[in-house]
């Protein structure tokens, strides 16, 4: 080291040119950054206008269709924004709930032996994936949520009502025995961790891994059911037309119904095809092993092809978890108010679009994060231990 | 051609199974019981859904709505007598297509070739002009001399592929736009006339083009081993990966002129396609790292052996073949970017679901949501589906996954 280390000019040093080679860049794109920055600090002052997140506090003054926390027009940009997030994260979580089971129904129903059904499938699947979301969404929203009778014509699905002003639904409102049945449910919780705690023990002396997670369920579904049956904590409140509006029940608007449906439809297509691919992709070697050392049926599943597949489907499966969340955003075009079509009416009443725009922005950023967050944290938790 | 010539000690492959329609019905659709109940639902299901479907298609809709605005669907205010370029442009297009595919397979009865004469079928449905009439028949002869071409030379036609598709995205551009001022021969058509159809290929094919080289410098970004580019780039795919496209849009519609300085104006098309670039690059830097994956390390010790620097081993020895393994990857970006330029009409664009939209606004076809949407899905359906088809066929001809 040292000496004949010094005959190689220093231009030609890597060590120097690696040093070189990335101040150049970062100073690149510093300067672009804030030329473009310098541009926008100018524009903003001929319109007025000093970046910051003050207006925050400010009063809203419009309304919001749909709220799950309690909003009015005197509250602030801040509050409106929150309330947007809470819709935004309501529909996302909702619609990734159901476009996972129907998901599953339809990736089974693919694979089915049953030439009708797997037609039925396919033609699911291969009809959903090829449109744009955007357009499925208008079309469920102005060419079927629209389009349904009005309130005095309501269709009836059971006691579920469908109308042009939104879907009305029985809802559950607590009885004067509601106090006692919440006692009653966190018993049976208490009996649920007893039991799985037995069990767990069990299964520790005998070797055996036991069904904790099943049994554990069961007892507190006893309990939750037998409370339900002897105290009738709740009282169902039935949708009914009184003149020209309807009372009682749980409104669903049609905006929400239209966004959350086509979310549903759109991404279960997707999962179908991801579902499917993951349980062809455990050999049939596995089944027959599985089948030829005396596990029947269900215990095959359960423990041999379930945990296989769930392994090659989980990481697709949370790109459109994060496909869904992202794809709320579209409940703009069918006037849901999300996040982002809230984000746009306060940018056209407060006119600060880069604050806004930057909010709305970081505010997804966060989500998608969190979701791939935790979806990447169950991925490691099932992932093939190599040995 | 194989199957009798196999040595005898290979197993012979399963026998292959024989029924009769109704020993088929038995298998597939009764036994056992509970499949006989999965078809009673199935065919419940059809009933319920497929026949009202039809019913209300073939009586109560009205169609006329989809023929009388065809043009505005498919072309938007694109000037009359300027219609003849993008005919011209889809001629050419029929000719690279023929050639592409041609120089990549052997067989003439591929049901890729039947889909090749779909214009063929269009040209039959009434109510087209004569000249449009015309226009569609020669679409599949193009492409058959071409393919024609293809097989008479096919290693020649093979190596022109690739630079016939980005003359072809020039020649494209320039065909729309125009060269000249409104007098001239070549007139340009402003942006604000282009619509339907046309736009929403112009952003995917533009947003396409020109967000791969951003995005291959990205991916090579985000493997480098200089620290500062590299958190770089893992820092702009995941900003960009974890925000939806509309947002992108709007910030591209609204900040872009806040930007610039005061006096560069960009119309609304530029905006979009900035937005769409600046989106679409994301996603080709992860894909086109996932063909950079695939190629063993030995490739690149192999290479600095030979004495090649890191550009000309990246140039010269690595992309080329990280690329190829990448193609049927972009064919699928490529579809997803045709469905998502439909967001554009959010920001007020007259795409093909902007233009249907506005013709709804039309007093005279109030109520049409159902039929003019659903013909818009059918086109969107049409393209994506025939492209993601011919993209598997892709992947076997060039035998990606399969060294």
């Amino acid at each position: 080291m040292g000496h004949r280390d010094s005959y190689i000019p220093f231009w030609r040093d890597v060590r120097f040119l690696r040093f070189f080679s990335q101040l150049l860049f970062l100073l690149i794109v510093a300067g672009v950054l804030g030329y473009l920055f310098q541009n926008m600090l100018q524009a903003l002052r001929q319109q007025g206008l000093v970046l910051g997140f003050s207006f925050l506090r400010l009063t809203a003054g419009f309304d919001i269709g749909e709220t799950l926390i309690p909003y009015d027009r005197s509250s602030t940009y801040g509050r409106a924004f929150l309330v947007g997030l809470l819709n935004t994260a309501n529909v996302s979580l909702l619609g990734i709930l159901f476009a996972t089971l129907i998901g599953i129904v339809v990736g089974v129903a693919r694979l089915s032996r049953n030439f009708l059904i797997q037609l039925l499938a396919r033609a699911y699947i291969e009809a959903l994936r090829n449109i744009p979301l955007l357009v499925l969404l208008i079309f469920i929203y102005s060419g079927v949520f629209l389009k349904l009778p009005q309130i005095r014509q309501a269709l009836y699905l059971g006691p579920i009502m469908f109308s042009n002003r939104g879907v009305f639904m029985p809802w559950p409102l607590p009885a004067e025995t509601y106090p006692t049945y919440r006692l009653i449910l966190l018993a049976g919780l208490l009996a649920a961790a007893g039991v799985g705690f037995l069990l767990w023990r069990e299964g520790q002396k005998t070797g055996r891994p036991p069904l904790i997670g099943f049994w554990s369920l069961l007892v507190w579904l006893i309990f939750a059911t037998g409370g339900l049956l002897l105290l009738h904590p709740f009282r169902l409140d039935f949708p009914q037309i009184e003149g020209l509006r309807v009372v009682g029940g749980r409104r669903l608007t049609p905006e929400f119904m239209s966004l959350w449906s086509g979310l549903v439809i759109y991404t279960s297509a997707f999962i179908a095809d991801v579902v499917r691919a993951g349980i062809q992709a455990v050999p049939k070697g596995q089944v027959e092993a599985a089948r030829a050392l005396g596990l029947n049926g269900f215990q095959t599943l359960r423990l041999v092809v379930f945990p296989q597949a769930l392994r090659v489907i989980v990481p697709p499966l949370t790109s459109h978890y994060l496909n869904l969340t992202k794809n709320s955003s579209l409940a703009v075009a069918v006037g849901f108010p999300d996040l982002f079509s809230v984000s746009g009416t306060i940018l056209n009443q407060s006119g600060r679009a880069v604050e806004v725009i930057a909010l709305a922005m970081s505010i997804y950023l966060s989500l998608s994060l969190l979701t791939s967050l935790f979806m990447n944290w169950y991925n490691r938790r099932i992932r093939f231990v190599e040995r | 051609m194989s199957r009798h010539s196999a040595a005898p000690d290979t197993a012979l492959p399963p026998p292959v199974e024989r029924y009769t329609v109704l020993g088929w019905v038995y298998k597939n659709l009764l036994t056992p019981w509970y499949n006989a109940l999965l078809t009673l639902l199935a065919l419940w299901l059809i009933y319920v859904i497929f026949l009202p479907l039809a019913r209300w298609a073939f009586t109560a809709a009205r169609w006329e709505v989809i023929a009388v605005n065809l043009r505005l669907l498919m072309i938007g205010q694109y000037p009359k007598e300027q219609v003849w370029r993008i005919w011209l442009a889809l001629h050419f297009l029929a000719f690279v297509i023929g050639l592409t595919w041609g120089s990549l397979t052997r067989r003439w009865r591929s049901p890729a070739l039947a889909m090749m004469l779909l214009p063929w079928g269009l040209a039959l449905i009434p109510g087209f002009s004569s000249s449009t009439r015309t226009h569609l028949a020669i679409l599949p002869l193009i492409a058959l001399i071409a393919f024609g071409i293809a097989q008479v030379a096919q290693s020649a036609a093979r190596r022109q592929v690739i630079p016939l598709w980005v003359s072809y995205f020039i020649l494209f551009i320039l065909l729309i736009r125009g060269l000249t001022p409104p007098e001239g021969w070549f007139p340009i058509v402003p942006t604000n006339l282009w619509g339907g159809l046309v736009l929403t290929f112009v952003l995917t094919v533009t947003g396409i083009v020109l967000s791969f080289p951003l995005g291959l410098l990205l991916a090579l970004g985000r493997r480098s081993n200089l620290p500062i580019i590299r958190w770089f780039s893992i820092a702009y795919i995941e900003l960009i990966r974890g925000v939806p496209l509309v947002t992108i849009l709007f910030m591209a519609q609204i900040m872009l002129p806040l930007f610039l300085p005061g006096n560069v104006q960009v119309d609304r098309v530029i905006r979009a396609i900035v937005g769409i670039v600046l989106f679409t690059a994301a996603y080709q830097a992860e894909n086109v790292r996932g063909g950079l994956q695939a190629i063993p390390h030995g490739q690149y010790e192999a290479a600095y052996a030979l004495g090649l620097n890191g550009f000309q081993t990246n140039l010269f020895i690595i992309l080329p073949q990280a690329l190829r393994n990448v193609i049927p990857v972009l064919v699928g970006q490529f579809i997803a970017l045709y469905k998502d330029t439909s967001l554009v009409a959010v920001v007020g664009l007259l795409d093909l679901l902007g233009i249907a939209k506005a013709v709804l606004a039309q007093p005279a076809y109030v109520g049409t949501q159902r039929e003019v949407y659903l013909f818009i899905s059918a086109i969107y359906w049409l393209f994506s589906y025939v492209m993601a088809y011919l993209s598997q066929r892709l992947e076997k001809a060039l035998g990606v996954g399969e060294r």
